[in-house]
């Protein structure tokens, strides 16, 4: 009996008896699968798996520590979660999609070294971009389109940085990239920064989650972000870069979702928000920082996938995604509305929910880092994810003006998927001891001060009042916000457009120029070679041939057939040549 | 259960029940705000009972207007249709 069961062979082998099930026999399976992979991390110990030896390279199929079991313990719980949540759907695709997904996401938080990690790294890519295209429709496909080509070619700068770190180090064991950061950490970097949707390279991911199958965006939540925060972890703790480019994010991620009106893109823009938190504190990179960064992926995971949930089940119900079309939902939705905000609360760090013991610690080692700027903008950030997520979205997606919809719960396996997601939230809030034991490093901090939680009420009870007080400059508007997706949406049209209108003209021009001048220049300079041809060449050629013609006739006239004439001649000749000889000779 | 407390937060009829109930709450978490003991103050504004409450609503308040400045003003929010 082996000690080891690698988790990402379970989903991606696992996926494939998917299509040949049926009916409950289907279901069974696809909630197996999950579990048993729950189990496979549990009974993980740490150490190296799958050692092994390509093109003289090492190559380390699994390396289990304390910080790739933190995020393979969350991955098998979302993956259950996310199940549950899907497992009305009867289209194999999609359920075979998501388990390569899932799959794909812990090969990398347990490859132990770069090539397997970029080989898990493009899975996860192409199955999540299905989740997108499963959608159907000219909107979704074109912005699958975009999230693969976006993430193809950041895969493409990973391996280059991949590559160039090998060829240096002599290893491409995976771990902390130490040292003088060269072009090779900078792409490793820039490879995985554009999967933590790091601006500028963020806008992917508030493009294609929203236009993701309902239950496609619950699995597209959760993982690609926090995989690339696990790498980031892994290799660039401590990297003073990370730390503002983080805290510019947690605000970034609110400023956009002031301005939103599609629901998912909203909470879309919150992930941002969110992961913002995680890259700052792995920035920072002390102990509490990358505890507090490890912690609160693991908490956002299971709120954000219950957000989502919550989003995804309105969009089930009545087709609609605009917060300027939604409203009054309340009255047929209370459970949804519950659970949903029971994940606006977990987000919004409220006491006894999972962000308030996840997100705190990121800002207290922000403060014992002596950062105060850093402490007062992820504060600020936190005042703004309640804001949307607490109070703008449920505002108007369940209260608000009535508009009157057909709407009922969702089905009954949706709503226990999101009532385990809750529960997670609440239960990590209240007991945080067992997530704090999971962590890479000793923890030393404690969520539960009275300041902490006064502070906490104070700062997430006056949004509230700001809110009210200002709830008219908030109302969601008929418009769509520009991100850093419009240089390569309008960058492509304009490249289209030079493609048709210049490129094109210019072609046109050349083959002008071409039939009007170069062509009967070439029929000219043909027919002039046909007539010298004829005229020039082939007379000499005839002449040529009647010359000799003549001369063989004329030479024929002197054959007599006489033997006198013959011997006259040799005589002539012997006489001939002596005269020349007697002559020219002296 | 659920249902209920849904309700009370939706419908109409309970809006002045909410608001009362929201206010007593604000005073009541800035007077815990006085109260609680401030040991580890690391910086000037964790000696200030009250500062996160502030905090809290001049942050809303910059974040609604800034973001809504840079969406007209700016020209971030644009037609459905910009893309098309």
């Amino acid at each position: 009996m082996t000690d080891f069961v690698h988790p990402a062979l379970l989903f991606i082998l696992g996926a494939l008896p998917i299509p040949f099930l049926n009916g409950m026999r289907r279901k069974a399976y696809l909630l197996l699968i999950p579990v048993l992979a729950i189990l496979a991390v549990l009974m993980m110990q740490p150490g190296i798996y799958g050692a092994a030896s390509f093109i003289g390279q090492e190559i380390l199929v699994a390396r289990v520590d304390k910080l790739s079991i933190v995020f393979a313990t969350v991955f098998t719980m979302m993956a259950l979660i996310g199940v549950v949540y899907a497992i009305h759907l009867t289209h194999a695709a999609q359920h075979v999609a998501a388990f390569v997904y899932v799959g794909s996401a812990l090969g990398v938080v347990l490859a132990g070294d770069y090539l397997t990690l970029f080989l898990f790294w493009e899975g996860m890519a192409f199955a999540s971009a299905y989740l997108v295209f499963a959608q159907g429709g000219r909107q979704a496909v074109a912005a699958g389109f975009r999230y693969l080509m976006v993430h193809i070619t950041g895969g493409v700068v990973l391996l280059g940085g991949i590559v160039l770190h090998g060829v240096a180090s002599g290893s491409l064991l995976f771990g902390p990239i130490g040292g003088e950061m060269g072009v090779a950490a900078y792409l490793i970097l820039a490879g995985f920064m554009l999967n933590a949707a790091v601006p500028p390279l963020n806008a992917w991911l508030t493009d294609a989650y929203p236009e993701a199958t309902v239950t496609g965006a619950v699995f597209m939540s959760a993982f690609t972000t926090k995989t690339a925060v696990y790498v980031l972890a892994r290799a660039f703790p401590g990297t003073e870069l990370l730390v503002w480019l983080g805290t510019v994010m947690a605000l970034y991620g609110v400023i956009y979702a002031v301005l939103e009106n599609d629901c998912r893109r909203l909470l879309a823009y919150h992930i941002v928000s969110q992961v913002g938190y995680m890259v700052a504190g792995i920035g920072i990179g002390t102990e509490m920082a990358v505890n507090g960064a490890a912690s609160h992926a693991f908490a956002h995971i299971l709120y954000k996938a219950l957000l989502f949930m919550g989003a995804g089940a309105v969009i089930y119900v009545t087709g609609r995604r605009k917060l300027t079309e939604l409203g009054g939902l309340y009255k047929s939705m209370p459970l949804t509305v519950t659970l949903y905000m029971v994940g606006a609360f977990a987000i919004s760090a409220f006491p006894f929910f999972s962000g308030f013991v996840t997100k705190s610690m990121v800002v207290a080692a922000a403060g014992q880092d002596h950062r105060a700027l850093v402490v007062l903008a992820l504060t600020m950030a936190s005042s703004g994810t309640f804001l949307h997520t607490g109070l703008k979205l449920p505002y108007y997606m369940f209260f608000g003006t009535d508009q009157r919809l057909e709407a009922r719960e969702p089905p009954r396996n949706m709503l226990i998927a999101m009532g385990m997601a809750a529960a997670l939230c609440i239960a990590i809030g209240v007991f945080p001891q067992p997530l704090y034991a999971l962590l890479p490093y000793p923890v030393d901090f404690q969520p539960y001060t009275g300041v902490h939680v006064t502070e906490s009420l104070g700062l997430l009870m006056f949004t509230a009042l700001g809110f009210v007080l200002f709830l008219k400059a908030l109302d969601p508007e008929n418009t769509i916000s520009i991100d850093t997706d419009w240089f390569y949406r309008k960058g492509a049209k304009h490249f289209m457009w030079l493609a048709k209108k210049p490129l094109a003209r210019y072609e046109k021009a050349v083959s002008d120029v071409s039939e009007t001048v170069a062509l009967p220049l070439l029929h000219g300079a043909a027919r002039l070679g046909l007539w010298i041809d004829l005229t020039g060449v082939d007379s000499i050629v005839n002449g040529v041939a009647h010359s000799i013609l003549r001369c063989g006739g004329a030479l024929r006239r002197l054959q007599t057939g006489v033997v006198t004439h013959y011997a006259m001649a040799m005589i002539v000749g012997v006489i001939a040549a002596t005269v020349i000889f007697a002559v020219a000779w002296r | 259960m659920i249902k209920r407390v849904v309700d009370f937060f939706g419908d109409g009829q309970y809006a002045n029940q909410r608001r009362r109930l929201f206010y007593l709450l604000l005073v009541l978490i800035v007077i815990a705000d006085f109260l609680v003991s401030r040991e580890h103050a690391e910086y000037l504004w964790d000696r200030l009972p009250g500062w996160s409450a502030v905090y809290g609503f001049g942050s809303c308040v910059l974040l609604i207007f800034f973001s809504k400045f840079l969406g007209h003003r700016g020209g971030l929010m644009r037609r459905e249709d910009y893309y098309d």
